[in-house]
């Protein structure tokens, strides 16, 4: 096997421990070392090495013996939001600093039942609120890749961005992320892989640390859309601890990687030509829109109405739900505490301390939008507006199989470019969070590069519980786009 | 919708978050900022629209009303910044 063992993705590296080529413990190596090497891209917050050779030793033992998972040995990165038994588990907040949760989160649970390798957790914006990862007490990732020519430091995107780093420089097979308005989704895009977002009630949000709870979704983030078909199946279950958790069979989506979209009818929602959308990603989505047509795809225009409404109504339901959640850290049962001589002297000052300022403003305008008197006007009119945007999909799914947008409405900006401006910056999620909304499955696939040489996402958005035609569809639009490039290595020492 | 420094003296006390006077005002333009931006929801006609409550269409199911974890003391009290005899410890809550 050659040196570089951190160039195989999940798919590959699978059938090379199958066929022997390479054990479980050199992986692991390999991406430790690599981890290591890549300190200036901050994506991890905790790397568990020891932890790590260990559950390799493990895999190579059940491989030798014939056994194994799905994922049997494949080293991994964990967005630092799901609970890990005995191992750090911050949200990226100071608050949960030290935090060692005292059980296993449903999803990480299934990765490990399937074999799956633990690097560490990966950086990420304070309780996942945040489309840049600036908003995390650990300090911002870098995203992997720069603009041609330049040496400014760019935003991976957010929340999950340090999942996205660690996927896009090779410090991890595959990672996994959570997606409350484009968390796994835009940062794929911003950085030149897959993210599945995949329908609410898939995947257990049990020991995910919650956001907000109508809307989080945890998902795979890859090199390939193969590789998200492999570990949405092992991360995927019915689990009672979650009661918005559905009983519905996982399929084994690999094989729904058919290479053939003839036949399928394709939607284009005229509501996502947004204005002053860069004239590369109005071409590339044209792009995407002919790879699917000359594959035999039918394309058909389609309006959702109510999507620019999407945004805004978001803005209320998940804050309120934060607000909520959030309520939970107070210094008396686990986190960070601030001494006061008063019980309540002693919440007001821990939550002071403990909180960014994203996640403040975020608490605050929940507290506010459920408070007396606004109740009517604000959060029951943003669930209406959650039904309509519900409505205008299941209209148009009536007659389409899978529509085709843009991810993002920009490719990747730079480090401190937005931080001042909160509306603007949640502007990035204009295109994802209509999904979230809605509770549908989405993907985001790297499909060419911007006139500035950062890589730019198609999204395609599909059907409840239909993950299979997103992946279907998200794998023509790879093969056709055959995206191959690859950031400079410009963060290694070696 | 412009929040006033007051109103968010109020909500930072309902959410248990202490916002210092001078951080008050900050917070109090940046708020209104949001509300504004948010504002546009109210031309959107929802008469007759049911609010939605559940991203998905289940019916939650039932079961048994029996114990299913339990005694696990020392777990729980395994991160906490205080603890006594097997309680959390905080400080007064009454004169």
């Amino acid at each position: 096997m050659s040196a570089d063992l951190t160039s195989l993705g999940l798919a590959e590296a699978r059938d090379a421990l199958a066929k022997k080529e390479v054990s479980s413990r050199e992986l692991t190596s390999a991406y430790l070392a690599a981890i290591e090497d890549a300190t200036p891209l901050n994506a991890f917050i905790t790397v568990t090495a020891d932890h790590a050779l260990a559950r390799a030793d493990q895999a190579d033992a059940r491989i030798a013996a014939g056994e194994g998972g799905l994922i049997e040995g494949l080293p991994l990165a964990i967005k630092d939001l799901f609970c890990t038994d005995q191992i750090q588990t911050t949200a990226g907040s100071h608050i949960l600093e030290g935090f060692k949760p005292q059980y296993e989160s449903t999803v990480t649970a299934n990765l490990w039942r399937q074999g799956g390798v633990m690097l560490g957790k990966t950086n990420l914006d304070e309780f996942a609120m945040g489309s840049s990862n600036e908003t995390s007490f650990y300090g911002s990732v870098k995203n992997p890749w720069r603009r041609d020519g330049d040496s400014a430091n760019l935003v991976p995107g957010g929340s999950s961005g340090g999942s996205a780093t660690a996927v896009s420089a090779h410090l991890a097979a595959a990672a996994i992320g959570t997606d409350t308005g484009g968390s796994i989704r835009q940062p794929a895009a911003f950085t030149g892989t897959v993210g599945l977002k995949p329908t609410y009630g898939r995947c257990s949000r049990w020991g995910v640390v919650a956001f907000a709870s109508s809307l989080d979704q945890a998902g795979p983030m890859t090199r390939s859309v193969r590789d998200a078909a492999i570990l949405l199946r092992a991360m995927a279950s019915y689990d009672s601890k979650d009661s918005t958790s559905v009983d519905i069979a996982v399929p084994d989506y690999e094989t729904a990687l058919t290479g053939d979209v003839k036949g399928l009818r394709i939607g284009i929602p005229t509501e996502y030509r947004v204005d002053g959308m860069p004239s590369d990603i109005e071409a590339l989505w044209d792009k995407g829109i002919e790879w699917l047509r000359s594959a035999g795809a039918e394309i058909v225009d389609v309006s959702l109405p109510h999507t620019r409404y999407a945004l805004p109504a978001y803005y209320i339901v998940a804050p309120a739900e934060a607000s909520s959640n959030l309520a939970r850290y107070d210094g008396v049962r686990y986190g960070l505490r601030v001494d006061g001589e008063q019980l309540q002297d002693m919440y007001e000052q821990t939550r002071a301390a403990g909180f960014g300022a994203e996640v403040k403003r975020r608490i605050l305008i929940g507290t506010y939008v459920l408070s007396a008197g606004y109740y009517d006007a604000y959060y029951l009119q943003a669930q209406k507006v959650r039904t309509l945007i519900k409505q205008d999909f299941e209209k148009v799914f009536e007659n389409v199989d899978a529509l085709l947008t843009p991810t993002t409405p920009t490719p990747a900006f730079g480090i401190g470019e937005r931080v001042d401006d909160p509306i603007s910056m949640y502007l990035n999620d204009v295109m994802t969070v209509p999904a979230n909304m809605a509770g549908l499955p989405g993907i985001s696939v790297p499909a060419g590069l911007s006139s500035d040489g950062l890589p730019l996402g198609l999204q395609v958005l599909g059907k409840a519980f239909d993950e299979a035609t997103i992946l279907r569809v998200g794998e023509m639009i790879e093969r056709a786009a055959s995206f191959d490039a690859r950031p400079q290595s410009w963060w290694s020492a070696s | 919708m412009s929040l006033d420094k007051a109103t968010v003296a109020h909500i930072a006390m309902l959410a248990r978050i202490r916002v210092e006077d001078a951080e008050q005002t900050v917070l109090a333009g940046e708020l209104s900022g949001i509300l504004g931006w948010i504002e546009q929801l109210s031309e959107v006609k929802t008469d007759g629209v049911e609010p939605m409550t559940s991203a998905v269409d289940t019916t939650l199911l039932r079961r048994e009303d029996k114990m299913t974890d339990g005694g696990v003391q020392e777990k729980v009290l395994a991160n906490a910044p205080a603890t006594t005899e097997g309680f959390f410890v905080v400080p007064k809550v009454v004169e």
